[in-house]
């Protein structure tokens, strides 16, 4: 009698617990979604409001005065129409062709047979812990004449440890008997390779795809420490660090923005810009990600 | 059971392969690919390991590498006799331990807290917008700082209303608050990300476990205390060790964009440091030096932390 009157109290006790926890848990996700959409949106906001206006501050999740002009001032900058192109460009080309030579790494190193499997395994394994650093990787890439040049997006990236890996561990789990039924019918490697592992391996595709094309997307460092010269290969990202740090130096004195004829300011150009940048991401990712979620769990498996 | 056994014996078998005429011809398509696949390799991964030897001279670049004069050790002296290369290691250090503790914590939080969320239409959307950070890049991120930190953000605007401060704070401008921005913006940008992980080991965990702690009266704290965290310690630990071999490569990009002037003594990490002696400077040698004490103490941190993983009786990371 005692014990279940104890047992009354405790599952009281438990639960008032656990709506305390569901009451915390709830502010806390609502916290979590606000601190990370807020910055986004509010970056949208500005970019549709006037610049000047937008100095005074207060603009929270909607545009105070309401205007396209920081976007039509975007579209009229040939640098970053530029630079547009060749992300564009660089994402395309630099994801088919890293999507193209991991695979085949990955399918020459999941072949049981192949007779330097475990030595070209390890031959990239061990890129993933030494590189040479940016100085001998840079004066490598001025000596092979890939500075001042398109082709250094593309080609230093073409091969990445971690992506082949991902490839591989899925590779090697498909059943092996496909393989063999083919090799019977005399198929060769290529055939093999085309014809029967690549249409299996669609999802790891996919994955290494997303993989690789946020990265080549997202990325400003390269073109601005092989190309800073060059502003035919400028890219988005690069353009737009050059924005932010124009917005930086002047700083948002209201002196200075007296200067600024009309009304768009550097730091509402930027808002457009970024969200111009962000935009086709966004865009995309949500539907990806089954994708990403695979490759994930896929990379933690390494040898 | 048998099945996978006879597996494994037939893919060992099958490693032996001899090298004969016979396997070559056969595998010619796939040692064609290799050999193409290994020159690349060697030229854009393995090459620039030559390029260490510069720190060992007195590089010129007219010169080269074949012709110019070896100096031993004196650019790691004059190295270290740097003020600011001991501080610059300081902030790497410093910067890369934060961040890791900081959003290993909160990715762990995150991933626990939605899980208990029961409405699965709810946690779908709040783990969506959750990877959203992600996959913007640090340009984008630290734009974004700049206008909550601002003057006028959003920031400021609150603690003003809360009556927390009377005038806006420059945070940029004050040494004391470059940390704490640069850990949050890592755990605002990759706390839904690294969240996935531990949320896929999560739901690896036996639902019966639940269910006897239910019976047992367990409330959901309790659960969470004894099932799930015991349920997720080995992914904890893998992960754990898996970064710490990559502390020192925890800045640069965040760092070169949000750092300036006044905040140099702390934004400054090692990879800055490279930057700016080697491409900006010219002085190859140095940079080449630092570059090379920071992937000696890397390889030592992933031997360190391999080792670790194989006593505690974990998968070894490589």
């Amino acid at each position: 009698m005692e014990s279940t009157e104890n047992e009354k109290k405790r599952r009281k006790k438990s639960s008032k617990a656990d709506v305390a926890f569901t009451v915390f848990n709830s502010i806390f996700m609502v916290l979590f979604v606000i601190v990370t959409l807020y910055p986004v949106l509010n970056t949208l906001a500005i970019s549709l409001n006037d610049g000047t206006d937008a100095l005074r501050g207060g603009i929270h999740l909607l545009p105070r005065k309401f205007t396209w002009k920081n976007y039509t001032t975007v579209l009229e900058k040939n640098n970053l129409i530029t630079g547009a192109v060749i992300t564009v460009a660089r994402t395309v080309i630099g994801t088919l062709t890293a999507l193209v030579t991991n695979a085949i790494l990955a399918f020459i190193v999941s072949r049981p047979r192949f007779m330097f499997r475990k030595q070209l395994s390890l031959f990239w394994v061990i890129t993933m812990y030494v590189n040479g650093g940016l100085i001998p990787t840079f004066i490598l890439f001025k000596g092979l004449g890939l500075t001042n040049s398109f082709w250094v997006y593309i080609i230093p990236g073409m091969i990445s440890a971690f992506n082949m890996l991902v490839i591989r561990t899925y590779m090697n789990g498909l059943p092996d008997s496909l393989v063999e039924s083919a090799q019977l019918d005399g198929a060769g490697y290529t055939t093999i390779f085309i014809k029967i592992i690549s249409p299996l391996c669609k999802p790891v595709y996919a994955t290494v795809a997303l993989f690789v094309a946020v990265g080549q997307w997202n990325s400003w460092f390269d073109a601005m420490l092989y190309n800073r010269m060059s502003n035919e290969y400028t890219t988005l990202q690069y353009e737009l660090m050059k924005l932010l740090s124009a917005v930086t130096n002047i700083g948002s004195t209201a002196e200075t923005m007296k200067n600024t004829a009309g009304a768009v300011t550097p730091a509402s150009v930027r808002a457009a810009a970024t969200i111009i940048t962000m935009l086709p991401i966004i865009c995309i990712y949500p539907f990806l990600q089954k994708y990403f979620v695979t490759g994930l769990t896929l990379g933690g498996v390494k040898e | 059971m048998s099945g996978k056994r006879k597996k494994t014996k037939q893919v060992e078998t099958e490693m032996k392969v001899k090298i004969t005429w016979k396997e070559i011809k056969r595998q010619k398509v796939l040692l064609f690919w290799s050999a193409i696949i290994v020159i690349y390799g060697f030229i854009f991964y393995y090459l620039p390991l030559g390029g260490w030897i510069m720190a060992f001279q007195d590089y010129k670049p007219a010169k080269g590498l074949l012709h110019s004069e070896f100096i031993g050790f004196d650019k790691f002296i004059q190295l270290f006799s740097d003020e600011t290369f001991i501080r610059v290691i300081r902030n790497t250090l410093a910067m890369g331990v934060i961040n890791l503790v900081i959003t290993f914590v909160m990715a762990i939080l995150f991933a626990i807290l939605l899980n208990e969320i029961r409405q699965r239409r709810t946690k779908k959307v709040i783990q969506t917008i959750s990877y959203l950070p992600h996959f913007l890049s640090w340009i984008i991120v630290t734009g974004i700082l700049h206008d909550a930190l601002s003057g006028t953000g959003i920031i400021n605007e609150v603690l003003r209303n809360l009556h927390l401060i009377d005038h806006s704070i420059d945070f940029f401008a004050h040494p004391s608050y470059f940390w704490p921005i640069v850990a949050f913006a890592n755990v605002w940008k990759e706390t839904g990300w690294n969240a996935i992980i531990y949320l896929s080991a999560i739901t690896a965990i036996d639902p019966s476990l639940y269910e006897a702690a239910s019976i047992d009266g367990a409330g959901r704290m309790a659960k969470i205390m004894h099932v799930t965290l015991p349920g997720i310690k080995s992914t904890i630990i893998i992960l754990l060790l898996m970064n710490v071999g990559n502390v020192l490569n925890a800045g640069f990009e965040i760092q070169y964009l949000l750092g300036n002037g006044l905040v140099k003594s702390v934004s400054e990490t090692i990879d800055i440091y490279v930057l700016k002696w080697g491409i900006s400077q010219g002085d190859y040698a140095m940079g080449t030096a630092a570059g090379i004490f920071k992937s000696v103490v890397s390889i030592v941190l992933i031997v360190i932390a391999n080792q670790v993983a194989k006593r505690s009786g974990e998968e070894r990371l490589y």
